[in-house]
């Protein structure tokens, strides 16, 4: 019972946290170098573990469905279901998962150990906003970089499946190609990018809110990381099913 | 050292000069979860003076500065400064109090990702003081004051523990504020360094005419520096008064403390030397 009180707290510090988040980000003067050096951590520095983890997972499901659908008769459509399965689903969540683990942490780590130094105090004394020079810029750049990842990570992943599909079916990149465009509309692309936005919403503002509030030095800081890639994990994929229903019930479907 | 020295009192200057206090604290309570750490607080600063707030370890003695310029909250109580509520202040009235009130923190907090240079201007920039020229030549002058020109380039990763401290007090003089909160200023510094801070903070005090409030536990400095003494003790403001007051007071905390323990640990280490004499 503590716990889900703790829980029910901490969402709604989260959700103060969001609303200031955004109003501080609509108000000039707008902070450009930081959030051009936060898009260039979180976000480039992040495009290699998108494209290794796409790659491989492309691949993956390529043998698998391959594989599986050889008794039906049916590996020809190998490439409709990695398609479906790399733009929908695969792609965004796991490009989340991923790369919330090691952005979100990172913004623990560093707002985390900025606080136990006071620092994020002294921000306050100098006459500025933390909110504002930390967490704006942050969320911002996740907001911007996540679906560019994502749209990285889709053809990345299809690609991956591609070479798996044609040496184990034996079909031509062109089959491929022509189904992959076939399956997959702009619906399609879309919802899997709206959900990337979601998540890179849930990476920046976990990762802001729980080194705002660590405490215990360094020791603290190493904790509240850990804490930071648990909760983005979990909030990815639970999140990842209620929007996914979400999107299908307001797409009719 | 460009500016020049003119002596800014003449006239009787703190508490003595009769004016009223220009940052009061009355009936503050503050707990952190069960933790009752102030109960029915009071305390005044007045302009000009150097006032230090005693107490041990643990006892909330920085909470004080921090809720000064709001970086804590009061649980219920009032605290004003220049003649005005804190507890209530917009965010636009706190821009104005954290210019005239700046804070020295005990770790320094500088900021690890800029420079010095870059350091000292971040309240520049936030407060729209001067151009860049004018900051550029703020952030020389505020190094000099400190005794260390020419270190704009350096991270704060490359500087000493008492280099870190002069670092972050040249930050803190440099938007030139009335008061200046020194949270444990010579902690953890070796003796060269404490003097450095001390001589600091009473020449900010007589060139500048600014207010300090300082929160130690050492005694050296305290007596270096101090024109009148708060004692923190049982979550309040047990004894107030100068130092001459505080010596002469007959209030065993207080007197123990002043003391710095000297009395008892000499004993403990006579006793302990007869111990091992004896042994030998």
């Amino acid at each position: 019972m503590n716990q889900v009180l703790l829980l029910l707290g901490h969402i709604g510090a989260v959700a103060r946290l969001t609303g200031r988040t955004f109003s501080e980000m609509l108000k000039p003067p707008y902070e450009f170098p930081l959030l051009v050096d936060q898009m260039d951590q979180a976000g480039l520095g992040s495009w290699s573990i998108a494209v290794l983890t796409a790659l491989f997972t492309g691949a993956v499901m390529a043998i698998q469905f391959a594989v599986g659908l050889e008794p039906y008769g049916a590996s020809l459509y190998t490439g409709k279901l990695v398609s479906l399965g790399i733009v929908k689903e695969l792609g965004p969540t796991l490009t989340a998962v991923l790369v919330g683990g090691r952005v979100g942490a990172g913004f623990t780590a560093e707002i985390g150990s900025m606080n136990v130094t006071e620092q994020v105090d002294a921000i306050s004394a100098l006459g500025a906003d933390p909110v504002r020079k930390l967490v704006v810029p942050r969320v911002l750049a996740c907001l911007v970089m996540l679906p560019l990842l994502t749209l990285l990570a889709d053809f990345v992943g299809l690609f991956g499946g591609m070479l798996v599909t044609m040496d184990e079916v034996g079909i031509t990149w062109r089959f491929y190609v022509d189904q992959v465009i076939d399956t997959i509309d702009v619906g399609d692309l879309m919802h899997g990018l709206s959900k990337s936005l979601f998540f890179g919403y849930f990476i920046s503002i976990i990762g802001c809110y729980v080194g705002l509030n660590t405490r215990g030095g360094t020791e603290g800081v190493g904790q509240a990381t850990t804490r930071t890639v648990v909760a983005i994990s979990i909030t990815v994929l639970v999140s990842n099913f209620m929007l996914t229903k979400l999107f299908f019930t307001l797409a009719g479907g | 050292m460009a500016t020049p020295v003119q002596p800014t009192f003449e006239e009787p200057r703190g508490a003595a000069s009769g004016a009223p206090p220009i940052i009061t604290f009355r009936g503050v309570n503050k707990a952190f979860g069960k933790n009752h750490i102030y109960e029915n607080l009071d305390l005044d600063v007045y302009r000009g003076e150097v006032l230090t707030i005693l107490g041990g370890s643990g006892m909330g003695k920085s909470v004080t500065l921090k809720m000064l310029i709001r970086l804590l909250e009061v649980d219920s109580g009032s605290v004003t400064a220049f003649g005005e509520e804190v507890t209530t202040m917009s965010g636009k009235q706190l821009l104005g109090l954290r210019r005239r009130i700046a804070m020295l923190f005990q770790g320094a907090a500088l900021f690890d990702s800029l420079n010095v240079a870059q350091n000292i201007r971040y309240p520049l920039i936030e407060h729209n003081w001067g151009t860049r020229g004018e900051q550029d030549k703020r952030v020389t002058e505020v190094l000099e004051m400190v005794g260390m020109p020419g270190i704009e380039k350096l991270r704060p990763s490359e500087l000493s523990g008492g280099m870190k401290k002069r670092v972050g007090l040249a930050r803190s003089i440099a938007v030139q504020p009335e008061v200046i909160l020194y949270d444990e200023p010579t902690t953890g510094l070796d003796p060269l360094n404490v003097r450095r801070i001390n001589g600091l903070i009473l020449r900010l005090q007589e060139q500048l005419g600014v207010t300090s409030v300082v929160v130690t536990h050492d005694m050296d400095s305290c007596m270096t520096v101090s024109d009148r003494i708060a004692f923190l003790y049982e979550r309040r403001m047990s004894f107030v008064g100068t130092l001459a007051e505080a010596k002469a007071a007959e209030f065993p905390p207080l007197e123990e403390f002043l003391q710095g323990g000297r009395g008892t640990l000499d004993d403990d280490a006579a006793a302990l030397l007869a111990e091992e004499g004896v042994n030998a």
